[in-house]
C-alpha cells in the first residue's frame, strides 16, 4: 500500500473503535462488552475479537435479557457464543421482578425495556464492573449525538449530560473514583448505513430476524409488531401472515418490523439507502416522549 | 429518490471530518441542516418530529436547529450547550461534523472540535464582517492546526449578493491572519438559507468563479494531513495468547500515530533506546507489510525487549524530542482556575504520568491576538503559553509537527475531570 492512498472510511472508523477497545481494556480492571444480539453489538463484539487476536478477547460479554426476546436472537447468542468461544454473563430482568426491585408494566404498551436498566446497574455493581461497552451510535437519536466515547457515570450509575468531560483528540480519560464505572461507546461514530456496509466487507453473520421472512404481525399506531406471547393484542388488532424483516432487534414488544423482501446484506444496503425513516423510527420506547432517550440514559440506560 | 451506492464505491469512500464555527446567529444551524437536508441525512421521521416541535413553539419556519440540539435544556433555552457530532454521505466521502455551540464555554467546545479535525468552516456575516469571534475561531484553528478552513461569508441575499463586501471581509481577513498559522484558506459567498454556493452553484453571484461549499468538502486533499514522515508507534497494550498454538507470541498493539512502518525496518524503542528490527506486521488474521497511519494493528520485534503499554516505536535513525520540563500552549477547560505549582495527572499518547505547572509566560487575549504578560490568572477558556515539569521524561514531538504525538491533556487529581488540553511547542 502507498502511503499517498488514504484509507477508506470504513478502515479508518474500524481503526478508531479498535483503538478505543483497546484502550478500554488498558485503562480499566473488570470491563464488560454489553451484548444485545443486535447487529451493533454483533459488529462490536467483532472489532474486539480483531482488537486481541490471536489471544482471546480479555472481557467477558454482559446479556440483560428482558426475557421477551426473540427465540432467534438467543439461538444466535449461543451459537456465536460457542463458535468464537466467549464468555457469557447472563442477567434476567425476570430476577428484578421476583425480587421485588422493579414493577412489572401493565397495559397493552407494557415492555420491559425501561425495567432493563435497573437489571444492568444491579449487574454492574454484583460484578463489580468499572466499564461496560455499549454499542450505542451518535447518528441512532439526538441524545446520543452529545454522548462522549468515554461517558463517565456517578455511583448511582447517571448520566449528566450537561457536565460531560471534554474529549480531545485520541486522548480518552477513564479516571474515576471507587463504585463509579464507564459507559464506553467504541462505535459512536458508525452510521447505520457503515454498520452494514461493514457486516458485508467482513462478512459478519446475524440473527435470521434481520432477513425477509414470514412472519404473523399486527399494526398497532403504524408499526407492525410480531405476534408474540409477550405482547397482548386488542380485540380489534388482527393478526395476519406478511414478509417482513426487523431493522433493529430489541425488544419484541416494542421492535417494530418493516415489510421487505430484502434476503441478503446487499438487498438490506439497498433498502437502507433508500428508505427516508430512521432505524429507531420504529421503535416505540423512543416515541414515548421528545426526551424519551435522554430520560433513560440519565438513568442509566445503555 | 436518493441514488443507490454500489458497493464497491461506498466502500472505497474517505472521511472527512469537519468543524463548523460562528458567533450566535450566523447561520451555523442553517448551513448544517441545509448539508443534511441536501445529501439527505436528514429523514421524513425526523423532519416530522422537528416541524412538531417547531409550530408548537410558534415558529414560522421548520427550526433546523432542533436536529441538533439534543438534550431538554437545549431545547427548552433554545441553545446548543454541547458538542453534537452529526454525520452525512455523498457518494464521494463520509462526514462527521463537530457542531460546536457559542455562548459560554465557547474556546473549550470549539478546542474539542477542532482536535480531530481536517477542515473547519468558519461562518462570517455578510452583514458585519470580520468581528471579534471571526479573530477568535481562525486562531482556535491555527492553534488546533486544523489543515484546511473554509471560510463562509453568509447571508450573502442580505447584502444583494455585492462582490464588494465579499471581497472586501476576504481581504481582511488574509490581512489579520498573516499573523497566523494558516496555511490552506478558502472562501466562499453563500446564502446558507437559499442555498446559494452551499450544494448548488449560486444564480445571484455570476462573479464568483470558485467551488461551491460541497464541492470544496468533497474535493479538500485530505492525504496529507497526517504527518508521514515520521513514524511513530505508541503501544497501547501487549498482546500474549498463552496458547499452545500461539505459545512465543508477543505483540505489540496500538494504533499508527504517524507515518508507516515496514516489515524489516529498523527501529528504536523508547524509552529504554535499543534497537531492533519489525519482524511482522499483524492485524487480525493477516501478516502486512507495512502500516500507514491511522491504522490500527500489531508489530512483532526480532528481539526480546521489554516494551509495554506506555512505550513508543519510532525508526532507528529519526529523533524524537524527549524531556521533562515541556513548554506548550494550553487552553483551559475548567471553571476552577489552572494554579501555578499545582499538580495534575497528564495524559500523552498511551502514557500516564503527572506534572507540575512551573510558569505562566504568557496568556494570548484571543480577540486581539496579543500577549498580556501581566494577568496570569488562567480562567475557564483561556490560552495561554506555560511550562510544565513532568514526573518521568517525556517522548514527544511539536504539535505543529504532530497532532498526536504534539498533544497533552490535563485531568484534575481531586475530580478526576479533564481541565486543560495542551500543545507542545
Ligand atoms: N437572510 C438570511 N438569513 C439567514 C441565512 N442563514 C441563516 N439565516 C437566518 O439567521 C438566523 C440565525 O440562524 P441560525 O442557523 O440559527 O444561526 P446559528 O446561531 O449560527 O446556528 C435564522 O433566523 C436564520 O434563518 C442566510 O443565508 N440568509
Ligand atoms: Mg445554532
Amino acid at each position: 500500500m502507498s502511503s499517498k492512498v488514504p484509507i477508506s472510511h470504513l478502515r479508518e472508523l474500524e481503526s478508531e473503535s479498535i483503538f478505543v477497545i483497546r484502550e478500554v481494556v488498558a485503562q480499566f480492571e473488570n470491563p464488560v462488552m454489553l451484548f444485545s444480539g443486535g447487529k451493533d453489538s454483533i459488529v462490536m463484539y467483532h472489532l474486539a475479537r480483531k482488537a486481541f487476536y490471536p489471544a482471546k478477547v480479555p472481557f467477558p460479554l454482559m446479556h440483560i435479557d428482558t426475557g421477551h426476546n426473540f427465540q432467534e436472537t438467543l439461538d444466535f447468542r449461543d451459537w456465536l457464543v460457542k463458535e468464537t468461544g466467549a464468555q457469557l454473563i447472563v442477567r434476567y430482568v425476570q430476577d428484578s421482578i421476583d425480587k421485588g426491585r422493579v414493577v412489572e408494566e401493565t397495559g397493552y404498551n407494557a415492555s420491559r425495556n425501561k425495567l432493563q436498566t435497573v437489571t444492568l446497574l444491579d449487574a454492574i455493581e454484583e460484578l463489580k464492573v468499572d466499564c461496560a461497552m455499549g454499542g450505542g451510535r451518535r447518528d441512532e437519536e439526538k441524545a446520543r449525538a452529545k454522548e462522549r466515547f468515554f461517558s463517565h457515570r456517578d455511583e448511582f450509575g447517571q448520566w449528566d449530560p450537561k457536565n460531560q468531560r471534554p474529549e480531545l483528540w485520541n486522548l480518552f480519560n477513564g479516571k474515576k473514583n471507587l463504585g463509579e464505572h464507564f459507559r464506553v461507546f467504541p462505535i459512536s461514530n458508525w452510521t447505520e448505513m457503515d454498520v452494514w456496509q461493514y457486516i458485508l466487507l467482513e462478512n459478519i453473520a446475524l440473527p435470521s430476524l434481520y432477513f425477509s421472512h414470514e412472519r404473523e404481525v399486527f399494526e398497532r399506531d403504524g408499526v407492525l409488531y410480531a405476534k408474540t406471547s409477550f405482547l397482548k393484542m386488542k380485540e380489534t388488532e388482527v393478526a395476519e401472515k406478511r414478509i417482513v424483516r426487523f431493522r433493529t432487534i430489541g425488544d419484541a414488544t416494542c421492535t417494530g418490523a418493516i415489510e421487505s423482501r430484502a434476503t441478503s446484506v446487499e438487498d438490506i444496503i439497498r433498502e437502507v439507502a433508500a428508505t427516508r425513516i430512521t432505524e429507531r423510527g420504529g421503535r416505540a420506547d423512543d416515541k414515548r416522549s421528545e426526551a424519551a432517550m435522554e430520560d433513560r440514559k440519565i438513568e442509566g440506560y445503555f | 429518490m436518493e441514488t443507490v451506492n454500489t458497493e464497491r464505491s461506498y466502500l472505497d469512500m474517505e472521511l472527512l471530518r469537519f468543524t463548523t464555527a460562528g458567533s450566535v446567529d450566523d447561520g451555523k444551524s442553517t448551513l448544517i441542516g441545509r448539508l443534511l437536508y441536501d445529501s439527505k441525512a436528514i429523514f421524513q421521521d425526523q423532519l416530522e418530529a422537528i416541524e412538531r416541535a417547531s409550530i408548537k413553539k410558534g415558529e414560522e419556519h421548520i427550526n433546523l436547529a432542533l436536529l441538533t440540539d439534543g438534550l431538554r435544556a437545549e431545547r427548552e433555552q433554545g441553545i446548543t450547550i454541547d458538542v453534537a457530532y452529526r454525520y452525512f454521505h455523498t457518494p464521494k466521502r463520509k462526514f462527521i461534523i463537530a457542531d460546536t455551540p457559542g455562548h459560554i464555554q465557547y474556546t473549550r467546545n470549539m478546542v474539542t472540535g477542532a482536535s480531530t479535525a481536517n477542515a473547519a468552516i468558519i461562518l462570517v456575516d455578510a452583514r458585519n464582517g470580520v468581528i471579534e469571534q471571526t479573530i477568535r475561531h481562525a486562531y482556535i484553528a491555527s492553534l488546533l492546526r486544523i489543515p484546511h478552513v473554509i471560510v463562509c461569508v453568509n447571508k450573502m441575499d442580505l447584502v444583494e449578493f455585492k462582490q464588494e463586501v465579499f471581497d472586501a471581509i476576504q481581504a481582511r481577513f488574509l490581512e489579520f491572519s498573516t499573523h497566523l498559522d494558516l496555511h490552506d484558506v478558502r472562501f466562499i459567498p453563500i446564502s446558507a438559507l437559499l442555498g446559494d454556493n452551499v450544494v448548488e452553484r449560486s444564480k445571484n453571484m455570476e462573479w464568483y468563479q470558485g467551488p461551491t461549499l460541497m464541492y470544496l468538502l468533497e474535493n479538500l486533499y485530505i492525504s496529507n494531513d497526517y504527518n508521514q514522515l515520521d513514524a511513530r508507534f505508541p503501544v497501547q497494550y501487549v498482546i500474549r495468547p498463552q496458547s499452545n498454538e500461539f505459545h512465543d507470541y508477543r505483540g505489540y498493539a496500538g494504533r499508527m500515530a504517524s507515518g508507516s512502518f515496514r516489515v524489516g525496518d529498523r527501529v528504536k524503542v523508547l524509552p529504554s533506546g535499543f534497537t531492533t528490527n519489525i519482524k511482522g506486521i499483524d492485524f487480525w488474521t493477516d501478516h502486512l507489510d507495512s502500516i500507514t497511519a491511522p491504522q490500527s494493528g500489531t508489530i512483532l520485534l526480532e528481539d526480546d525487549l521489554d516494551v509495554s503499554r506506555g512505550c513508543m516505536i519510532i525508526p532507528a535513525d529519526n529523533g524524537i524530542k524527549q524531556g521533562q520540563d515541556i513548554e506548550l500552549m494550553i487552553c483551559w477547560l475548567n471553571e476552577k482556575n489552572m494554579i501555578v505549582g499545582s499538580k495534575y495527572a497528564l495524559k500523552h499518547t498511551t502514557n500516564d504520568l503527572r506534572c507540575m505547572i512551573k510558569e505562566v509566560k504568557y496568556k494570548v487575549n484571543i480577540n486581539t491576538l496579543e500577549k498580556d504578560y501581566e494577568d496570569k490568572t488562567i480562567r475557564l477558556n483561556d490560552i495561554a503559553c506555560i511550562t510544565i515539569r513532568t514526573t518521568k521524561p517525556l517522548f514527544y514531538d511539536s504539535y505543529r509537527q504532530n497532532r498526536i504525538t504534539g498533544s497533552l491533556i490535563l485531568v484534575d487529581e481531586g475530580t478526576n475531570i479533564t481541565v486543560g488540553a495542551g500543545m507542545i511547542l
